[in-house]
């Protein structure tokens, strides 16, 4: 049996013991760097996060992040993470308006939640993206009315409501994406660049509202002088058939069919054209719209 | 995936006309107003009338009741992540929220429930009385 002690002093060796311990696991914490420098050293975690400063692209810049993402272990061979920060919740938050806002999401739903926003909002971005084989991929400036938004040319998952999931590939490590289009974009130097208007026709009320706008802004315009080149009509010096060219449907009648026509530049016609929206008055399956107040609606469904 | 029972509900179900969220305005309005005609149909219709919901003012939060006939088989099962999510974004903006109750909440139930009865987590109130 041992004494009082021995006990005690047993007790005060676990203690120290126990320190050590704690003293080891204790995170050594970084503090706030103040000013955000583009020196490339290693104790700087800024530097390429300020690239484009040192390239001389940008002269002064603040960056804000925002992700929801949990950090994974397989984000750290390009966040600037260690691993006993997984799990933490990354981000900054702002009220503040900014000047450009850049998408580097991974999936379609949260493009187009940029999208409606930045519609909404009237907010400059660029939304980029990679194929899921790495080989290809878009750049897109959006200037919400004035260049194509989102959903005015969407991927066709998206036109097509289908589950992107179904995109996702088996044994596809998408972390390691970046590595791969690295490599693929040494040997191509092949990127076309093109200009999209908005479409007309697209699905966001935002986008129609933007674009509304930039007609207005752009007929507010001073004019410059167009010369005017008259073109003489084409007619042949004899027809003694009397031959006509006939459309076989009348204006009125295509349209019905195929909804109002894109305004195009001469010699230009659609390839597709989207049936004119269904009129659903006629139908009995969807609600009928009364002329009940949404405080009736309530008090009545309260009362069942 | 949907089976005939499931089917049979939702085309008793109205479905809406106006794509509007929250953040529309008077669109928004509109919307609401067809939810909730839409759930008062479905209410008034005895075979689907398993669930009481009511919102808020500006019809952002919803909250209510629902009932469940535990091992009396009614409608399917189905997974809310990989079977109702996809239903869901096909049919904008058509379906509403008694939709979602019918296709979603509903069988995710039928597969809830029964497991959380099996492991013992839930009883039955009325016989929890009767054995005390």
């Amino acid at each position: 049996m041992s004494s009082v002690e021995e006990l005690q002093k047993k007790i005060r060796q676990l203690e120290n013991e126990l320190e050590a311990e704690k003293q080891k696991n204790r995170q050594v914490i970084r503090q706030k760097i103040s000013q955000m420098s583009s020196e490339v050293v290693d104790s700087n975690p800024y530097s390429r996060l300020m690239a484009l400063k040192r390239m001389g692209i940008v002269d002064n810049y603040e960056l804000l992040l925002f992700d929801y993402d949990k950090v994974e272990l397989a984000n750290m061979n390009r966040l600037f993470y260690q691993p006993h920060q997984s799990g933490i919740q990354g981000g900054l938050k702002a009220g503040q308006p900014v000047d450009l806002v850049l998408s580097c999401v991974d999936n379609f739903e949260a493009r187009m939640a940029i999208n409606t926003a930045c519609n909404e909002l009237g907010q400059i971005w660029i939304e980029s993206g990679v194929s899921e084989n790495a080989v290809s991929g878009h750049i897109q400036f959006v200037i919400p009315g004035e260049t194509a938004c989102f959903g005015c040319a969407p991927p066709l998952v998206v036109a097509t409501k289908t589950d992107e999931k179904t995109l996702k590939r088996e044994g596809v490590c998408a972390a390691s994406l970046p590595t791969t289009m690295a490599v693929v974009a040494g040997f191509l130097d092949f990127f076309p660049t093109m200009s999209m208007k908005p479409n007309e026709t697209c699905d966001d009320r935002h986008c129609i509202r933007r674009q509304a706008e930039y007609k207005k802004r752009e007929a507010a315009k001073p004019k410059t002088e167009k010369l005017e080149v008259k073109e003489e009509e084409v007619v042949h010096e004899d027809n003694p058939f009397e031959i006509e060219l006939v459309s076989e449907t009348t204006c009125e009648e295509s349209e019905a069919a195929e909804g109002s026509q894109i305004q195009l530049a001469e010699g230009l016609k659609v390839a597709y054209t989207v049936p004119a929206p269904e009129n659903n008055s006629g139908s009995g399956d969807t609600v009928e719209t009364s002329g009940q107040s949404l405080d009736d609606l309530m008090a009545q469904m309260k009362s069942l | 995936m949907v089976d005939e029972a499931t089917k049979k509900s939702l085309a008793q179900i109205p479905l809406l006309k106006t794509k509007a969220g929250p953040r529309d305005g008077e669109l928004w309005v509109g919307r609401l107003k067809e939810e909730y005609q839409s759930l008062i149909k479905n209410n008034k219709d005895s075979d689907n009338d398993w669930f009481r919901l009511e919102s808020n003012k500006e019809g952002t939060r919803w909250f209510g009741k629902c009932w469940y006939f535990h091992n009396l088989l009614k409608g399917g099962k189905i997974c809310l992540t990989d079977h109702f999510k996809p239903l869901w974004a096909r049919n904008v903006p058509k379906f509403g929220i008694a939709h979602a109750m019918s296709l979603g909440l509903g069988p995710w139930l039928a597969v809830e429930i029964p497991d959380l009865v099996d492991k013992g987590i839930i009883t039955h109130k009325a016989k929890e009385e009767a054995a005390a």
